[in-house]
């Protein structure tokens, strides 16, 4: 198998990433190249920063078409955080931003509790607990797992996002970085 | 609602993690990869690093020594102590650090607060308060401002903090307790999670603010003993408290 290619974003911590992949025995190498992104045999979208300046980012290297491109070849991506609610068609975080597209949904802002949503929850079906840091959430068809309702985790062919930050989730963490390698 | 979370800190000087009281008779205890790795494994469900020397001179080191934790840890950790530009935070950020902790900086330029957030996002954005007499204290609690408590937290959320980080100066290394009512008055009049400090001497203690507010931050009670961490958790969910669940790792 191939590195695991990180999608470089321009701004924010793929540092976190790398060294979860390193821990599962994993190289990797952070690109933001058309090539490298289509053909790899796994992709992870990282998620820190802000929605219209990661879709800029996307849009200007090349990177979008490229990610839409491998999701239409069947090529496994896991989009983590904003890496999920970008692959939605669209997010209203900066005044609303145009998404990949991948999956039929949007991004919306938490409307519950304390906002931005930080901490661990358990996560359902699955029963184990995650960490979580973010403001909006997506709303999709697509969902298989939830917290309290919200949609946490969502999986179109062979795109699957997540809303928790499996590489900040500990020993669970790591297990489930492992078990969507070992999908490949 | 997430689950509580209780999260011990590190104060760093010269790459080392010291413990003193208010600056004085500071004292080697480790190393800080060590130690963060140690709180890890113990149970901790989130670290802050705070670099107590905070000159510029020193930033290559905090640099450095952020990110050798990022590369062990497998929980988030927020870094404070030095941060007063959007270099500074984007410096700590792809260095490894999920959030940044301001201080003084966001007090003499509140702006710093949205220009980070509008780059990193809100999450990745703490706002630390010293708080005594109703008033916002700078220079490690020992100079009071004429800022009120209160309406600073409003304000600093309101301009995208995320985080309230709020140190009580009475109680800070004292081990009597967290102070409550400071901590529900500066809950209540604003939208992001709290975290209460200063004043941790018991599980106890620390079971009566997570009823009041969202986390918890540990320093002295749980530096005396790191291994103790696990046997503190244990302690504070038999009081009731609900924190994360930890599996056993079977690998």
């Amino acid at each position: 198998m191939s590195d695991v290619v990180v999608v470089d974003y321009g701004a924010g911590n793929t540092r976190s990433v790398r060294a979860a992949l390193t821990r599962l025995g994993r190289s990797s190498v952070v690109s933001s190249t058309t090539s490298a992104i289509r053909d790899a045999d796994f992709v992870v979208l990282p998620g820190v920063g802000s929605a219209r300046s990661a879709m800029r980012h996307l849009d200007d290297t090349g990177a979008s078409n490229a990610l839409r491109q491998r999701f239409s070849d069947g090529r496994a991506t896991l989009g983590i955080c904003l890496g999920m609610q970008l692959a939605m068609d669209r997010s209203e975080e900066d005044g609303g931003v145009k998404g990949l597209g991948l999956l039929k949904g949007d991004a919306v802002r938490l409307r519950e509790g304390r906002v931005p949503r930080l901490g661990w929850s358990v996560v359902e079906p699955w029963g184990q607990a995650y960490y979580f840091a973010h403001s909006y959430a997506v709303r999709s068809w697509d969902t298989v797992a939830s917290v309290e309702g919200v949609t946490v985790a969502v999986r179109r062919e062979a795109f699957l996002g997540v809303q928790f930050h499996p590489e900040k989730s500990g020993p669970a963490g790591l297990d489930f970085l492992d078990q969507c390698l070992s999908l490949v | 609602m997430p689950l509580a979370r209780l999260i011990p800190c590190l104060d760093v000087a010269h790459g080392r993690v010291v413990k003193g009281v208010s600056f004085v008779g500071l004292r080697d205890v480790g190393d800080p990869v060590e130690l963060a790795e140690l709180y890890s494994d113990g149970g901790a469900d989130e670290l802050v690093l705070l670099d107590i020397t905070a000159t510029p001179e020193e930033s290559a080191t905090m640099t450095s020594v952020v990110e050798r934790v990022a590369d062990v840890l497998e929980i988030p950790f927020t870094v404070g102590g030095g941060v007063r530009s959007v270099d500074d935070a984007s410096r700590l950020i792809e260095s490894g650090a999920d959030r940044v902790s301001l201080n003084s900086a966001a007090l003499a330029d509140p702006s710093l607060i949205t220009a980070i957030a509008t780059r990193f996002g809100s999450q990745a954005v703490v706002v630390a308060i010293d708080a005594g007499a109703g008033v916002v204290h700078t220079h490690g609690g020992r100079v009071a401002t004429t800022t009120a408590t209160v309406p600073w937290a409003i304000e600093a959320c309101e301009r995208g903090a995320g985080e309230i980080l709020l140190t009580s100066i009475r109680q800070d290394g004292q081990r009597s307790g967290y102070d409550l009512d400071l901590t529900v008055a500066v809950r209540n009049a604003v939208t992001i999670p709290v975290i209460a400090s200063g004043g941790a001497g018991s599980a106890q203690h620390v079971a009566d603010a997570l009823r009041v507010t969202d986390a918890a931050l540990v320093a002295s009670i749980v530096h005396e003993n790191p291994s103790g961490l696990a046997g503190l958790r244990r302690e504070i969910e038999a009081l009731g408290i609900e924190l994360r669940p930890l599996e056993e790792h079977y690998g």
